[in-house]
């Protein structure tokens, strides 16, 4: 059978210029001009790394993304996988004309929506349904469209009592279902998502899945659908792409592309943090997860040992009064646990030191979580605090909630002590 | 695969035609424009007491100052039998529009990243909103004069001199050139602003001076008879034509020629285009540097 392609991406790059905004632009931009002016080509263009956030460039230039090449078939649902700032955000910025791609073509039979948010331009003072019609109308439907779906949109939100109050009175909630269902109800050739299914109630994004395996199953939609959660990529895509530093390292089928992801090094590499330029005095030095073996591994099964490693450099003054803590994030930012010790209770002198702290075990449910770290004297200084720098996963590995897909089942799994005896 | 020339509906791709304005996409998203239009509208004196009488009440403030200070005080003369209040009103009217257009689209990417960087239809059509709320505004604005202008010409003995003029009927084809000019050099500036910020404290008080440069409050052959030497300056400025034109229409009073009205024409239309290509340029990277 001949393949029926619908979109192809050919060479796809875009190049970023880091750091801000300022005289030295101007500078850039007049030599860019210079030599656009005698038909050479851009200067800056040549330059450029690819994009690992965590490694220290030389160039002002990063490659966001570099010699993205794929097809899309008809009614093909193709899942994007990456790490945080692998480029997959890039990708759907320049898929839905965003922004303009730097090299390289995006070629489409068919028409693109994108949502990479709900409820874009939605308007606080305006009622439900004024609001159901702009959201349509910047999402490219016409008000025809949205008129003959209105019912179902209204129906869908499960907000028909407020349709004629203001936004504003809504509740946050209540406002994305009504955004979600406009977005549902669009109609393109192309659909591409962002993760904004994680939003709402879990009873919502029970909802909001269906609705999207119906779009992608029976309508025979081309869905283009970007996430960290594997269990909602495995249970919608039919292929995925893995994305790592801007490149695309893996092409093929979705549970392969899920594996290739877990364990290759694409989820390890953010288990492990350099601090490049530590302060004189105190400081962290780096940051690991370590396994049972003390190997770096940023992925762990739920009853395996998990091992959070600080190495710090602390100075006599801040002996006496310092603290070192962490906390734990879940991918909703909501904090899971935190936990924080006193120097003095651990330390007599000054020096470099090693701090393990070991998780307890079988506690957190799979997920990805994050951590951040601080090391401050507390409400007096704050020495380093590390936000956005280790990433872990915790893989299913067969706990009793292994039968159900995409339900909240909240961070933490505790020992209850449950009994059962005949009444 | 066989060799048959693929057909693609459309490519994205870094190349850049002088002109992309693809008016059929244009139209297409008509209907997003009425609805910007709209939200405009209702939006703006949400929970306010007094609503769209605001649109009254700045251009009547204005001219009851502008009359107290200018004519009352400094003695600029409105004409034989026009009353000053009436000039300025008319003056004040026809800025404003000019005024509406250039601010409100001269931040069109800043204030509207938010949206830029999740959803693309053409970029144009925010401006073109702004235009056509403005449109409605002004509308409201031209109500007022003509209030004012039946009183003063059935009511009092004061505006004897004050005739409407046959080329009143080209008053839309002025509304046309305002909304020309100002959408094009708001357009440039919004585009400019994305990633040099410093044009946007030039506007603030730009737009002020430009006014006392576009004869809003004197008539034009006052200034040539008092400051000769830098009378060009007004002159040549195309807003000045149109307030002049304006004043001549509905009150009788002022400079106006064919060959102004096509000197401002073709004018405001190169600006207008040329604000059209930067902010095309513009529109498919800003996002990359707002």
């Amino acid at each position: 059978m001949e393949k029926d392609v619908i979109l192809k991406v050919e060479n796809l790059s875009k190049q970023y210029r880091l750091g801000l905004v300022g005289t030295g632009t101007l500078g850039h931009d007049l030599n860019r001009w210079w030599h656009r002016v005698r038909g050479k080509e851009d200067p800056y263009l040549k330059i450029g790394e690819s994009n690992d956030r965590s490694a220290k460039g030389e160039s002002e230039y990063v490659w966001a993304l570099k010699n993205i090449n794929f097809e899309v078939e008809r009614g093909e649902v193709l899942g994007i996988i990456g790490k945080n700032g692998a480029g997959k955000s890039t990708l759907l910025k320049i898929l839905s004309k965003v922004t303009a791609p730097t090299i390289g073509e995006i070629k489409t039979k068919g028409r693109i929506a994108s949502l990479l948010e709900v409820g874009t331009g939605f308007h606080p003072e305006m009622t439900g349904k004024e609001n159901v019609f702009l959201n349509g109308a910047i999402l490219g439907m016409t008000k025809k469209e949205i008129q003959s779906k209105l019912n179902e949109i209204v129906e869908f939100s499960g907000c028909e009592r407020y349709i004629d109050t203001p936004v504003k009175r809504y509740s946050s909630g209540m406002t994305v279902r009504l955004a979600f269902a406009v977005a549902a109800h669009l109609d393109p050739d192309i659909l591409v998502i962002d993760e904004v299914l994680a939003v709402g109630d879990a009873e919502f994004q029970k909802k909001a899945i269906g609705k999207m395996q119906d779009i992608s199953n029976s309508d025979g939609r081309t869905v283009l659908f970007v996430s960290h959660n594997m269990a909602a990529i495995k249970s919608l895509c039919t292929r995925a792409i893995v994305l790592q530093h801007g490149t695309s390292v893996f092409e093929g089928n979705t549970n392969e592309a899920v594996d290739f992801y877990l364990k290759s090094d694409v989820a390890n590499d953010i288990a492990h943090y350099i601090n490049e330029t530590p302060n004189e005095g105190s400081d962290i030095l780096e940051v690991s997860m370590r396994d049972k073996d003390n190997n770096i591994s940023g992925l762990f099964g739920f009853d395996d040992q998990i091992t959070l490693q600080v190495k710090l450099k602390i100075t006599e003054d801040i002996i006496q009064y310092g603290s070192l803590g962490f906390r734990i994030k879940d991918q909703n930012e909501r904090t899971v646990f935190s936990s924080e010790i006193d120097l003095i209770k651990f330390v007599e002198k000054d020096g470099v030191y090693s701090s393990n702290i070991e998780f307890p075990k079988s506690v957190l449910l799979p997920s990805e979580y994050r951590v951040i770290i601080g090391y401050h004297v507390p409400n007096k200084e704050k020495i380093r605090s590390l936000f956005d720098i280790i990433n872990f996963r915790i893989e299913e590995t067969g706990t009793i909630f292994h039968k159900y897909k995409g339900v909240d089942f909240g961070c933490v799994m505790l020992d209850c002590k449950w009994s059962m005896k005949p009444d | 695969m066989a060799n048959k020339k693929e057909h693609w509906l459309y490519v994205i791709s870094p190349k850049q035609k002088l002109i992309d304005l693809n008016l059929r996409e244009v139209w297409h998203y008509r209907d997003l424009l009425i609805l910007f239009v709209k939200r405009n509208i209702i939006t703006v004196y949400k929970q306010t007491i007094l609503g769209p009488l605001w649109y009254f009440i700045q251009p009547l403030f204005t001219s009851v100052i502008f009359t107290l200070i200018f004519n009352n005080m400094a003695n600029i003369p409105t004409g034989d039998g026009v009353p000053s209040f009436l000039f300025n009103l008319a003056g004040i009217t026809a800025w404003n529009y000019f005024k509406e257009c250039l601010t409100g689209t001269s931040d069109t990417f800043r204030q509207n990243q938010g949206m830029f960087g999740k959803v693309y239809f053409p970029r144009v059509i925010m401006p073109l909103s702004v235009v056509f709320t403005n449109l409605v505004k002004y509308g409201i604005q031209v109500l007022v004069f003509i209030g004012f202008y039946v009183y003063y010409a059935f009511f009092t003995n004061k505006a004897e001199n004050t005739s409407i003029q046959t080329a009143v009927i080209l008053i839309p084809l002025l509304i046309m050139f305002m909304a020309l000019l100002g959408l094009g050099l708001g357009m440039i500036v919004s585009s400019l602003t994305t990633k040099y910020r410093d044009l946007k404290f030039l506007i603030g008080f730009g737009v002020q001076l430009l006014m006392y440069g576009s004869a809003v409050m004197y008539p034009l052959s006052y200034f040539k008879e008092k400051l000769p030497n830098i009378s060009w300056i007004v002159e040549y400025n195309p807003m000045t034509t149109i307030i002049e034109a304006f004043r001549f229409m509905t009150l009788g009073v002022g400079d106006y020629s064919t060959a102004n009205m096509l000197y401002t024409g073709v004018i405001s239309f190169v600006i207008f285009i040329i604000g059209l290509i930067i902010f095309n340029r513009t529109e498919k990277s800003f996002i990359d540097t707002v």
